[in-house]
C-alpha cells in the first residue's frame, strides 16, 4: 500500500519482506517434502516420540494431582508438546534457554526433574532450583510475569559474545506475549549488537480468553521481528520435524555470528489455559476437535512407525514407563516435607542482613502454621 | 445463608460476596452514566478472571467493554488517554503482580497531568486490581501493592474489605474527578455476603470507616486484613478488653484525625497490614501517632506486618500473612507493657 496512491516517480520501493512457513509433515504424519538428515536416526527419532509422550503423560498426572487437590493451578502443555522437544533437542548444553511456562519438555530435556515441575505450581520455591551437572543449571526458571523475560535475552547473549564463546541463548514467550513492551524492547534492540538469540513464539491460538487474531492486526506474529531488523519465520510447531529442522538453523546461524532470529511456531492450546480456567466459557468446542487432528504426538507417532522405527510393543513399552515416571515424581512430590517456614528468608540476598534476623527468628521459632496447606 | 433479607418491607435487597458487589458498582454506574467504559485483560466474555465483569460485556457491548491486549502499560495508558477525553475508564488488572508495569503510567502520567497542565487536563480514571494472599495462587499473583501507590503523590488508594464498602467506594472512586487506585481483598472476595442494596450512594474516599468502638486499645487496619483484626477483636471482647476497630480503607489521602481521636480515647494502638513491614503504610500511620498523638499513649504503637521477604509461595504463604494469633501477641505485649 501506498499512501499516496499515485504513480508518480516521487514514490520508489525501498524495501520488501517475505514471511516463510516450513512443515515437513502432514497432520496423518505422511512427508511433504524430504525431511532433514536427523530424521533418518532411528534412536533420535525414537528418543524424540518418547520426549514427547513423556510430557504428555506427565501433563495429565499433573492435571489430575490439581483435580484432586493435590496441586495448586497448573498450566497444561497438552498439543504444544512438539515445540518442547525441537528446542531440547536444538540446543547445545552450554547455551541457554530463558523459558514462559508451558515448555515443560525442553526443560525435562535440559535436565529438570518431572517432580521439580510439580513443586513449582504446588507453591514450593525448592524446586525451582535445578540440578547441578545439567543443562538446565543454567538455564532460567519459569516466568510468570509474561513476556518480562525475552528482554533477559539481549543481556545474556551480550555477556556471551563479551566473553567471545559461541553459545546461544533461547528465549520463548506466547503469541499474547508479544503484545508486551518487553517483547518490543527485545526484538528491536537484538540486530544493534547482533547477539546471538532465537526469539521463539509459540501461537497457541489463545491467550486465556483472547484468540491470538485478538493480539495484533499483524497478519503473522513471525513478521514482528522484521521491524527489528531480523529474520522472521514461521514453523508448523505440531511438526516436531520441521520445529526441530528450524530452530536449529536459527540456532546455528547464531552461533556462527550471523546474529538473531524469531521463529514463530504455530501450535494450538487443547486443554484450558490453565486448571484454574474454563475454556468452555469463550472457545467453541469444534475448533478444539479439530484442533485434536493436528496433534504433534499422533503425527510424530505415524511418521515413525511408517520409518519402521516404532511399533505397537514400544508404544505400550513407553505408555506404561511414562505413567510410572509421571506417579513416580507425583508420589516423590506428595511425600516432600515441606520447607521450613523461615526458609523464605534464606535466599532474600546472598547472606542474610543482621536487621533481618530477629523477623527470620520470629517465622522459625512460631514453626508450620496451621492451614498452611 | 438466605438469598436476600427484608429490609423495612420494601424491596429485597441482595445478599452478595465482594466481587458480586464490585461487579454490581461497574453496573450499576454504567448504567447511570454513558461515559463509564471498562477495560482489560479477559474482562468480556470471560467475565475477568475473578469474575468481576460478568454480564457486563452482554449488557454494555464490545464498545464500552473492551478486552484489551496483554500488555498493562496499554491498558493504564489508554484509560488515561480516554479519561482525558472524559470517558471514565474502570480498567482491571489482572493480579496485583502485573501492576509493576502501569506504575510507570500510573505515576508519571496518571498522576501528573492536572498538576504538570495546571489544571487543564485531568485523569478521572480508576484501576482495579486484585490484591494480598491466601489464596493458594502461582507466584505474582498474591503480592500487596498499596503502599507502593500510597506513597505516589496525586493519586488516591482504597482498599475495601466488605461487600458494602467495595460497592460504596467504588461509586466513589469511578465518580471522582483524580486517579485512584482500588485494591480488592482476594481471599475476603468469595468469604462471606451482605446486603448490599444498589442505591447509588458511594461513600467518602476520605475517611475511615468506625467498624466498631472500643475504650482499650485501637486496632488499625485494611482490605483483608480486616478479617483477621475483627476476629482478634471478637477475642479479645470475650477477655474483657473493649477494641475500637479502624478500616482505613481510603489508604491516601490518610484520614489520621479518626485514628488520633481513637488513640486520644484508648491509648493503645496496633496496626495490622499485609504489606511489608518497612517503610508500609503501617508506618505512615505509626509516625502520625508519633508526631500527633504520642502524649495520649500509654505504650509503643505496634506493627503486625508481613515480613521484609519476598512473599513465598503458597506452601508458606500462611506464615508470611499475619494473622490473629500474630496479632494477639502484639496485643498482649502492649497490655503487658500498660495493663488496663
Ligand atoms: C504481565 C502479565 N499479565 C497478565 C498475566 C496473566 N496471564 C497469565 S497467562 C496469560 C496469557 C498468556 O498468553 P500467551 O502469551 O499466548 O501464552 P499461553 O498462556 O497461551 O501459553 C495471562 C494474561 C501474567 N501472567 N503476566
Ligand atoms: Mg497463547
Amino acid at each position: 500500500m501506498k499512501l499516496l496512491n499515485h504513480d508518480s516517480k516521487a514514490t520508489t520501493r525501498i524495501a520488501s519482506y517475505e514471511i516463510f512457513r516450513t512443515q515437513y509433515l502432514n497432520p496423518d504424519g505422511s512427508l511433504i517434502a524430504d525431511p532433514p538428515a536427523f530424521t533418518k536416526d532411528r534412536e533420535q527419532a525414537r528418543a524424540m516420540y518418547a520426549l514427547m509422550l513423556r510430557t504428555r503423560l506427565f501433563d495429565k498426572k499433573a492435571v489430575a494431582l490439581q483435580r484432586t487437590g493435590q496441586l495448586g493451578t497448573y498450566a497444561a502443555v497438552l498439543g504444544q508438546e512438539a515445540i518442547g522437544v525441537a528446542i531440547g533437542h536444538s540446543l547445545a548444553d552450554d547455551d541457554i534457554f530463558i523459558p514462559g511456562y508451558r515448555e515443560y519438555a525442553a526443560q525435562f530435556a535440559r535436565g529438570v526433574p518431572l517432580r521439580a515441575i510439580l513443586q513449582y505450581w504446588g507453591g514450593d520455591e525448592r524446586g525451582m532450583d535445578y540440578p547441578a551437572g545439567t543443562p538446565a543449571h543454567h538455564d532460567f526458571p519459569l516466568s510468570v510475569p509474561i513476556a518480562t523475560q525475552v528482554p533477559h535475552a539481549i543481556g545474556v547473549a551480550y555477556a556471551m559474545k563479551l566473553r567471545g564463546e559461541k553459545r546461544v541463548v533461547l528465549a520463548s514467550c506466547g503469541d499474547g506475549a508479544t503484545s508486551k513492551g518487553d517483547f518490543y524492547e527485545a526484538v528491536s534492540s537484538a540486530k544493534i549488537w547482533n547477539l546471538p538469540i532465537v526469539f521463539l513464539i509459540s501461537n497457541n491460538g489463545w491467550a486465556i480468553s483472547m484468540p491470538s487474531h485478538r493480539q495484533t492486526g499483524a497478519q503473522t506474529f513471525a513478521q514482528k521481528g522484521l521491524a527489528g531488523g531480523i529474520n522472521g519465520e514461521q514453523v508448523d510447531g505440531n511438526d516436531v520435524i520441521a520445529t526441530r529442522a528450524v530452530l536449529s538453523a536459527a540456532i546455528e546461524r547464531a552461533r556462527n555470528g550471523e546474529g538473531p532470529s524469531l521463529v514463530e511456531a504455530l501450535t494450538y492450546r487443547l486443554h484450558d489455559h490453565t486448571t484454574a480456567d474454563d475454556a468452555r466459557r469463550y472457545r467453541p468446542e469444534a475448533e478444539v476437535t479439530a484442533a485434536w487432528e493436528r496433534c504433534p504426538v499422533k503425527r510424530f507417532k505415524a511418521y515413525i512407525e511408517a520409518q519402521g522405527f516404532w511399533n505397537q510393543a514400544d508404544e505400550d513399552a513407553l505408555v506404561a514407563e511414562g505413567t510410572a515416571a509421571a506417579e513416580a515424581a507425583a508420589q516423590e512430590f506428595l511425600k516432600l516435607k515441606p520447607a521450613a517456614p523461615e526458609s523464605m528468608f534464606d535466599h532474600l540476598y546472598a547472606s542474610l542482613p543482621k536487621a533481618l534476623e530477629w523477623q527470620r527468628d520470629e517465622v522459625a521459632a512460631r514453626g508450620p502454621v496451621q492451614g498452611a496447606h | 445463608m438466605a438469598r436476600t433479607v427484608q429490609k423495612s418491607g420494601v424491596l429485597p435487597v441482595p445478599n452478595i460476596t465482594l466481587i458480586e458487589a464490585v461487579n454490581l458498582a461497574m453496573a450499576s454506574e454504567m448504567r447511570r452514566d454513558p461515559n463509564v467504559v471498562v477495560l482489560g485483560e479477559d474482562i468480556g466474555r470471560n467475565g475477568g478472571v475473578f469474575r468481576a465483569t460478568l454480564g457486563l460485556l452482554d449488557e454494555f457491548g464490545e464498545g464500552r467493554v473492551i478486552d484489551t491486549p496483554l500488555a498493562e502499560t496499554l491498558v493504564a495508558a489508554m484509560a488515561i488517554g480516554l479519561s482525558t477525553q472524559g470517558i471514565k475508564a474502570v480498567a482491571e488488572i489482572q493480579f496485583s503482580g502485573f501492576l509493576y508495569p502501569c506504575v510507570d503510567q500510573v505515576v508519571n502520567h496518571a498522576a501528573r497531568y492536572r498538576n504538570r497542565t495546571r489544571g487543564r487536563m485531568s485523569c478521572p480514571l480508576v484501576i482495579r486490581a486484585p490484591n494480598s494472599g491466601g489464596i493458594h495462587a502461582p507466584e505474582h499473583h498474591s503480592e500487596s501493592l498499596e503502599t507502593t501507590f500510597a506513597q505516589m503523590p496525586g493519586l488516591r488508594v482504597v482498599c475495601p474489605s466488605s461487600p458494602a464498602r467495595a460497592y460504596g467506594l467504588l461509586l466513589a472512586a469511578i465518580r471522582d474527578p483524580d486517579p485512584v487506585i482500588f485494591l480488592e481483598p482476594t481471599r475476603l472476595y468469595r468469604l462471606f455476603k451482605q446486603p448490599v442494596e444498589d442505591d447509588g450512594e458511594a461513600l467518602p474516599l476520605d475517611s475511615c470507616f468506625i467498624d466498631r468502638s472500643g475504650a482499650d486499645l485501637t486496632l488499625v487496619s485494611w482490605g483483608a486484613m480486616m478479617h483477621d483484626t475483627r476476629l482478634v477483636a471478637d477475642q479479645l471482647a470475650e477477655e474483657g478488653i473493649s477494641a475500637e476497630v479502624i478500616d482505613i480503607a481510603t489508604l491516601k489521602p490518610l484520614d489520621m484525625a479518626t485514628i488520633l481521636a481513637s488513640v486520644a480515647k484508648t491509648g493503645r494502638c496496633v496496626i495490622v497490614s499485609e504489606s511489608p513491614r518497612a517503610g508500609g503504610w503501617a508506618s505512615e500511620v505509626a509516625a502520625n501517632l508519633a508526631e500527633h498523638g504520642l502524649l495520649s499513649l500509654f505504650a509503643p504503637v505496634m506493627r503486625v506486618a508481613g515480613y521484609d521477604t519476598v512473599m513465598p509461595l503458597a506452601q508458606l504463604e500462611r506464615s508470611y500473612i499475619p494473622d490473629t494469633d500474630r496479632i494477639l501477641r502484639e496485643v498482649r505485649k502492649l497490655f503487658e507493657m500498660a495493663p488496663k
